[in-house]
């Protein structure tokens, strides 16, 4: 099903001017080494990233009757997050649809109303709780196009917040992306921003692919703006700042500590290049050799687990095809294999810190280059 | 059900010849819930299978060709060589699959009949009225999404109706080694479960097609009129062992020849000839006439081509974009070996 929507070209888009709309000064709120960080309030139209999401989802809704979500207290709460907020009163109950907490169960009930003809968005209410799921989505919304010889398609847009929130404890601060990815069949996007995600997540509804949309618990209010119509390509990565000295590769949350440390690599006269991943799975490699064979260093920041995640796949593929353009090894800065732990200290320990990213910079590209 | 007999005998036949490989469930003995159901089902109706799904497929109308060609692993399969023996999905035939871990198939039943009521009172479509039937076995009432769609369905009141073929064996389970009993009995009745969960429970003997029929009728008549799910737990056994592979070494010789004894096909057999319906000499032609659709579909899964290697890399995506941009800025689809299969795609 294909509507007029503002696709950007895939073309130009691949030669590095799709850009989010202008996001900096970055400045941290409250605790510096971590916090959620807001926007200049000085833009006009701004709005939360919930509120962007919100009006992907009424949007789409509104445009195609078939669309519907489903998931627990989506409906008259809401959803835990915010965003279906009040879309019950617009849309009813059948199409705001407030389940039972039985994720395997209306996981299912989603890819069955998907494969006759919905077009259905599946909310975990943590995206952590979605593990109880994993035979749906990995058996049912991964495989069974295949499986069936392209007869039934599954278009899932399974999203929710996920990722390590401020002392929520191991189980609701799960980093998801590396059970996800190896599910044959399934993309993995992650946004970042207002205006990414709104444009994703429009782009994700659209699409007929079983679509895993991780947003992070500590962005739902980072303020922004979006682009009317926009709906952003779910393979393309965001060139987020320009370089010449490194390419950080980072996603999701990762994005906003890697440009709180690029704002002390700049005052130290380095430039680096830093890049979005959006898309988990597949990757962009036009964008991701393009930057590498500029700069010729890479460091992936990710909050994924180091052991089978999102950095150790990444690092690989860069191995395997641009391994002449390196002039380092590629440096991954991960969370730590540990279960994410309650104490302040000890969360800020496991997940990477804009410090680590200084370091890491400092150790790859050596003294600053001189413009 | 002579056809399902047949086809699956045939099966057997062939994976000792090593035409089919793999795990090859069979469904002998169980033919009377398949046909009691599914035949009086309209075409617009789903059903929803388990790996043992051949004769659900069979009874959907799924010709007997496309589904051994599947079994061969042929490109002529109904899901292109790509399913195999436990993943059989027609979509022209509103068949939403065989799926092959215990209870992953309720699920995906529920959602079509959510999708019904969804059409029907979201989209105004008036036609909206057809029901999803989910098959699974007595071992999968044990599994978490078995009561999780029980309740959503009552609670949705979706038109969804779950058949229970209660074969007494998961594997070398036997069901009261696994399933405690129900309240007040010594064993363990599934269908008391349909009550507790706002719908009727209905047992019947699942090894009397008019039996299953009446029962079904009523079922789907409820659930047509919007009146929402029933549970039928038919009681059945299979002749064969769990699969082509399980040397079936725990079922008593005495419990195999108690349910020899009510075979589903002789006793139906009687019943068309004791009233007339069918004469000695028509039923003997239509016996040959299955016969030889049988030896058909063999012959044409036998002459069929396998699949080429450029079929690796269709269907993963039902949009081919989802492998992703290429470093030369181009969709890896669009590369020179996508259509090949041989073309990196991770």
């Amino acid at each position: 099903m294909q509507r007029s929507c503002f696709l950007i070209n895939l073309h130009s888009a691949a030669r590095g001017q799709l850009r989010a709309p202008a996001q900096s000064p970055w400045r941290t709120a409250g605790r510096a080494a971590r916090g959620a960080l807001h926007v200049a309030a000085a833009e006009k139209k701004q709005k939360l990233m919930w509120e962007a999401l919100r009006e992907a989802v009424d949007e789409e809704m509104e445009a195609d009757p078939t669309v519907c979500l489903m998931g627990e207290d989506v409906g008259h709460y809401g959803g835990s997050y915010k965003v279906s907020y009040d879309l019950h009163k617009k849309y009813g109950d059948l199409r705001l649809l407030d389940t039972p907490i039985c994720e395997n169960g209306f996981m299912g009930m989603g890819i069955g109303a998907a494969m006759t003809g919905l077009r259905v968005i599946i909310e975990g209410m943590n995206m952590g709780f979605l593990l109880l799921a994993y035979n749906q989505i990995s058996n049912n919304a991964g495989m069974l196009h295949y499986t069936s010889g392209g007869q039934y398609k599954v278009p899932v847009v399974i999203r929710g917040p996920g990722g390590v929130g401020r002392q929520l404890g191991a189980e609701h601060s799960q980093r998801l992306e590396s059970y996800f990815q190896s599910i044959p069949g399934v993309q993995l996007v992650a946004c970042s921003t207002v205006a990414n995600a709104k444009a994703l997540l429009k782009s994700a509804i659209r699409s007929d692919n079983p679509i895993i949309f991780f947003e992070h618990v500590l962005l739902y209010n980072v303020k922004g703006e979006t682009i009317d119509g926009y709906c952003q390509p779910l393979e393309k990565a965001e060139l987020v700042r320009a370089g010449r000295d490194v390419t950080i590769l980072c996603y999701s949350r990762m994005r906003y500590v890697v440009m709180q440390a690029v704002q002390q690599l700049e005052k130290q006269g380095f430039d680096p290049e830093v890049i979005d991943l959006i898309s988990l799975k597949p990757f962009d490699m036009k964008t991701i050799s393009d930057s590498v064979k500029k700069t010729k260093n890479v460091i992936i920041v990710e909050e994924c687990m180091k052991t089978g995640g999102i950095g150790a796949s990444l690092s690989s593929v860069i191995n395997e095809s641009l391994f002449d353009y390196l002039d380092h090894q590629v440096i991954r800065l991960s969370s730590q294999d540990v279960p994410t732990a309650y104490a302040f200290e000890l969360e800020a320990a496991t997940i990477v810190q804009p410090e680590q990213v200084i370091e890491a910079v400092h150790k790859v590209v050596g003294a600053p280059v001189p413009a | 059900m002579f056809l399902g007999r047949e086809f699956e005998e045939k099966c057997a036949e062939m994976y000792y010849r090593g035409k089919m490989f793999g795990f090859v469930h069979l469904y002998s003995g169980q033919e009377a819930v398949s046909t009691g159901v599914i035949r009086l089902l309209r075409a617009d109706d789903y059903i929803c299978s388990t790996y043992r799904d051949h004769v659900h497929a069979l009874s959907k109308n799924v010709p007997a060709r496309e589904i051994m060609a599947e079994l061969f692993g042929k490109k002529t399969g109904i899901c292109r060589g790509q399913g195999g023996s436990m993943h059989m999905f027609s979509k022209k035939h509103n068949l939403l699959g065989g799926y092959a871990f215990i209870g992953e198939g309720i699920p995906i039943g529920l959602g079509a009949a959510f999708q019904v009521r969804y059409r029907r009172e979201v989209l105004h479509d008036e036609s909206a009225d057809q029901v999803a039937v989910n098959f699974f076995g007595d071992g999968t009432c044990n599994v978490g999404q078995f009561y999780e769609c029980l309740n959503m369905a009552s609670l949705y009141k979706l038109p969804c109706i779950f058949v229970v073929e209660n074969n007494k064996w998961a594997i070398g389970m036997n069901h009261p080694r696994a399933t405690g009993p129900s309240y007040g009995d010594d064993d363990p009745f599934i269908y008391k479960k349909g009550p507790a969960f706002g719908m009727p429970g209905v047992l019947v003997d699942g090894m009397d097609v008019r039996k299953v029929r009446e029962v079904a009728q009523e079922a789907v008549a409820r659930a047509r009129r919007g009146e929402g799910p029933t549970l039928i737990e038919a009681e059945t056994y299979r002749f064969r062992g769990h699969s082509l592979a399980d040397p079936d070494e725990l079922r008593l010789k005495e419990e195999k020849e108690h349910y020899q004894a009510r075979d589903p096909l002789p006793q139906l057999k009687k019943y068309v000839l004791d009233t007339g319906i069918l004469s000695e000499q028509q039923l003997a032609e239509l016996e040959a006439s299955v016969r030889d659709e049988v030896e058909d579909a063999v012959k044409f899964a036998d002459e069929s081509p396998k699949p080429e290697k450029g079929q690796l890399l269709e269907n993963v995506f039902a949009d081919p974009k989802g492998f992703g941009i290429a470093p030369d800025g181009r969709y890896r689809y669009e590369l020179p070996g996508f259509s090949s299969g041989t073309a990196a795609v991770s």
